[in-house]
């Protein structure tokens, strides 16, 4: 129980010029969780990502995978290593079939093209997308394209799954849709980490929340006790609604 | 030999500003809507021809034929746009690359059938000879045209940031959907800015008929070094294309003296490509 | 678009079919202007199924081949003419050159997309063709003229007629399909495909999105230079000007993008339909250099990007699909 986190942050700052959107942000996750990491409009959220998945180079601050340091890594090699991501505007591959997005997923862990097939149909039976796979990607709903990328994340054989605002856009169908998908993700061995505004999901999934606001960790814990953490609640709602407590 | 390097510098600063009175032109259009027009420099060619007919059949001066080059090419690149770039705006982004070249060869060869391949020249413009400031020998119609392209280029600025219209254009530039949220007529302004930015070559085009031969390829490489232009300042940005085209009127004149005139061109092509990869997205974009 | 190919019984018949009617084209026509076209339509061919592993597939559209056709014709003719290597090797030297000449082009754009590739890649090619313009090693303007010799295969050279020339070409076109094919069947495909959608989905699935940009261009520029070997011995005589020049690559990219960019058989369509109009009008009506024939061209460009700038192959597919 004690064995080292899979995903270890540490002290990570990020500037643009003289905006300062991360700064010293320290979190582990542990293998097998569900972190959550939530936090108003504009607190770093989607920069800490980039940070995190090598689209960004943090200016200062270490991340540590799998006791290993990815800092400096390019995106393409973090994912090789095994951690995958989607972003919060979806991004398939638009002149594809379903099925070939999935694969060229697939194809990171093997060449063959058998091989590659055989494991984005496996991917889109988990996922539920098995009867649209020889689909125009661009012919799905929003759901479905969010399940399409999400697929496309899986079939690379991640142990991290980082999911950027996967529930926005959906109705209360859709959503309970993905809850059960995430749950479904965690239980066949994927560690996940997601940023979300939509509360329901957060409580219904996290293990664990992680509180951003203007660039730094405010907050973490429970669901139920960030919650209702005072400091949450300001960051939130204002000050006003402060002092009201 | 400092007074050679002098006459080299005044020779690019008078190169580079028509240079950048040609680029402006093709950034704006390139800013507001994304096209890039490789027939930029045939159209340059046609101001050429406008103003020696200008002058052969009505006896008038190139300064005189400005407004008219100026007017015509206004109306070509309206037309361009109506009748064919604003079909392809909403197919693949090959056609539209490949569609101005289709304009390219048309205009040029219809130069060619019109009026012969045959090099022209305007024998006796208002404006001749050269002066002397020292041992800087400056030819005056190339400094007109020089003097010109820069007070044109600042009209351009002032009515882009000052004007109602300009700033219209400006918006769409920035960001198209949100200038359509906000009222303004984008396929108005898209066919204004072709326009605006084909009379601006046009002009450009009178300018250089007071002093350069005009023959119907003459578009050719003063396209592709506008292109050039363009990019090294940043696609869309007015004063990314002025610095870069007295850049690249500085690296073709110097480039030219120092190493080898007949490799003038390529050096600034080579400058570009080091550019580009060490500034993807150009000076000022 | 399934990319696992099933062979019909429909389409190994049909192509079956259609490559033993162009084996037999050379004998049932008379004339050199017949071969010479189909020679040409095969060499556009091929050179637009080149550009399209990097340009229809992988989204980086050239305008700029027409440097590696120059570096694979100027490099075998130069090693003949000056140490009578034979040109055979020579194709291979050039195919080589011009792989190593795009891999260091490659690198300053390997971010760049879109028009940015586009002038990047005339730059290149610009640069080439004034270089060459002004190398005395290789003729510079005056160009370099390719002896003639024992009329043979080992010589790549046949002066009596132009049938093995036709075969030859022929064969280079079903060479550089098959290499087309495999590429866009194995994963490279699905890769190329990937990034031509945007460098950051490419990274996200683990895609090293520069080496696989390299990789493409790498296999264009050898097969494109493979087809100017090809050309200096057919033609004998090459300069500058001739091959060089922005005209070519732009017919290489028309016809890619008129036969259907993103396709393997497109460019052969492309070529088919786009060779004949060109030469016919040439011949015909290039009379003085009249511009005519330009013009015709011309107007043909702006009709295809405006009224059917996907190409003509998926509506080709779709007739075969009727039919069934």
């Amino acid at each position: 129980m004690s064995a080292a986190p899979l995903l270890d942050v540490r002290g990570v700052t990020k500037r643009f010029g003289g905006l300062l959107a991360n700064d010293d942000v320290s979190f582990t996750v542990s293998e097998g969780e569900i972190v959550s990491i939530i936090g108003p409009n504009g607190a770093g959220k989607s920069t800490l990502f980039n940070c995190v998945t090598g689209f960004y180079r943090p200016n200062v601050g270490s991340i540590r995978y799998a006791s290993r340091d990815i800092t400096r890594l390019a995106a393409h090699r973090i994912c090789k290593l095994g951690i995958a991501r989607t972003f919060q505007i979806v991004q398939i591959i638009t002149d594809m079939t379903v099925l070939e997005n999935v694969m060229t997923g697939a194809f990171l862990r093997t060449g063959r093209n058998g091989a590659a097939r055989e494991k984005a149909e496996e991917v889109l039976r988990f996922v539920g997308l098995h009867e649209k796979l020889d689909g125009a990607a661009t012919s799905l709903t929003i759901e479905d394209k969010k399940r399409l990328e999400v697929s496309m994340a899986l079939a690379t054989r991640p142990r991290l799954l980082m999911l950027d605002e996967s529930m926005a856009g959906l109705n209360p169908v859709e959503l309970r849709g993905m809850i059960a998908l995430l749950r479904r993700v965690r239980e066949s061995g994927v560690t996940l980490v997601i940023v979300e505004h939509v509360m329901e999901a957060v409580m219904e999934l996290s293990d664990r929340v992680i509180v951003i606001n203007s660039g730094r960790k405010i907050v973490e814990g429970p669901p139920k006790e960030v919650v209702v953490n005072p400091q949450v609640v300001q960051a939130y709602l204002g000050d006003r609604y402060r002092a009201r407590r | 030999m400092a007074d050679q390097l002098l006459q080299q510098i005044v020779n690019s600063l008078l190169i580079g500003s028509v240079y950048a009175l040609v680029a402006i032109g093709l950034t704006l259009i390139w800013g507001v809507m994304n096209v890039l027009n490789f027939a930029h420099g045939d159209f340059l060619m046609l101001g050429m021809f406008i103003a020696f007919w200008c002058y052969t059949l009505f006896k008038m001066d190139p300064l005189f034929s400005i407004p008219v080059c100026a007017a015509l090419l206004f109306l070509l690149g309206l037309g361009v746009y109506r009748f064919i770039i604003s079909k392809v705006m909403k197919g693949p982004g090959l056609a539209q690359l490949v569609v101005t070249f289709g304009v390219s060869i048309f205009l040029a060869n219809l130069a060619v059938m019109l009026w012969t391949p045959d090099f022209r020249l305007i024998e006796k413009p208002l404006l001749t000879g050269t002066w002397s400031l020292g041992n800087v020998q400056l030819s005056i119609p190339k400094f007109a045209a020089s003097v010109g392209s820069v007070v044109v280029s600042a009209a351009v600025f002032l009515f882009l940031k000052r004007t109602r219209t300009g700033k219209a254009i400006l918006a769409v530039e920035m960001n198209r959907d949100a200038a359509l949220l906000m009222g303004i007529n984008t396929e108005r302004i898209n066919s204004l800015s072709f326009g605006i930015g084909s009379a601006l070559v046009g002009i450009a085009g009178a300018f250089l008929s007071m002093y350069y031969y005009i023959y119907p390829q003459v578009g050719g490489l003063f396209g592709l070094i506008s292109f050039c232009i363009v990019a090294l300042g940043g696609f869309g940005s007015i004063e990314g294309a002025f610095i870069a085209g007295i850049l690249i009127g500085l690296v073709q004149t110097l480039g030219g003296y120092f190493f080898d005139p007949a490799y003038k061109y390529a050096l600034v092509f080579l400058v570009y490509l080091i550019t580009v990869w060490i500034r993807p997205q150009g000076l000022m974009g | 678009m399934t990319d696992v190919r099933k062979f019909t019984v429909r389409q190994v018949s049909v192509s079956a079919a259609v490559l033993v009617l162009l084996a037999l084209y050379p004998l049932a026509v008379r004339g050199s202007f017949p071969m010479h076209l189909m020679i040409m339509v095969f060499l556009f061919a091929m050179l637009g199924v080149a550009w399209n592993i990097m340009g229809g597939y992988a989204g980086m559209f050239s305008f700029g081949q027409a440097a590696f056709f120059g570096i694979g014709a100027y490099t075998s003719s130069f090693l003949l003419t000056a140490h009578q290597v034979n040109p055979w090797i020579g194709l291979l030297a050039g195919g080589v050159v011009a792989a190593v000449a795009a891999a260091l082009i490659g690198i300053p754009c390997s971010n760049l997309r879109g028009h940015y590739f586009a002038i990047a890649s005339i730059a290149f090619a610009e640069i080439v063709r004034i270089h060459f313009n002004n190398w005395k090693l290789i003729g510079a303007a005056e160009g370099l003229t390719i002896p003639m010799q024992d009329e043979s295969l080992r010589n790549f050279q046949f002066n009596s007629s132009k049938a093995p020339y036709y075969y030859i070409i022929l064969g280079f076109l079903l060479l550089a399909l098959g290499v087309c094919s495999w590429v866009t069947t194995s994963r490279m495909g699905f890769y190329l495909r990937a990034i031509k959608e945007g460098h950051d989905v490419a990274k996200v699935l683990g895609i090293d999105v520069v080496r696989y940009r390299m990789a493409a261009i790498m296999i264009s520029a050898f097969l494109t230079a493979m087809a100017g070997t090809f050309y200096a011995q057919y033609i004998l005589y090459l300069d500058p000007e001739s091959v060089l020049i922005l005209p070519i690559s732009v017919q290489i990219v028309l016809v890619s993008m008129l036969g259907g960019a993103g396709s393997v058989m497109g460019p052969v369509i492309g070529a088919a339909i786009l060779l004949p109009i060109s030469e016919v009008t040439r011949v015909k009506l290039g009379f003085k250099g009249s511009g005519l024939d330009m013009i015709i061209y011309g107007t043909l460009i702006m009709l295809i990007s405006v009224y059917r700038p996907q190409g003509v192959w998926g509506l080709l597919q779709k007739v075969g699909r009727k039919k069934k």
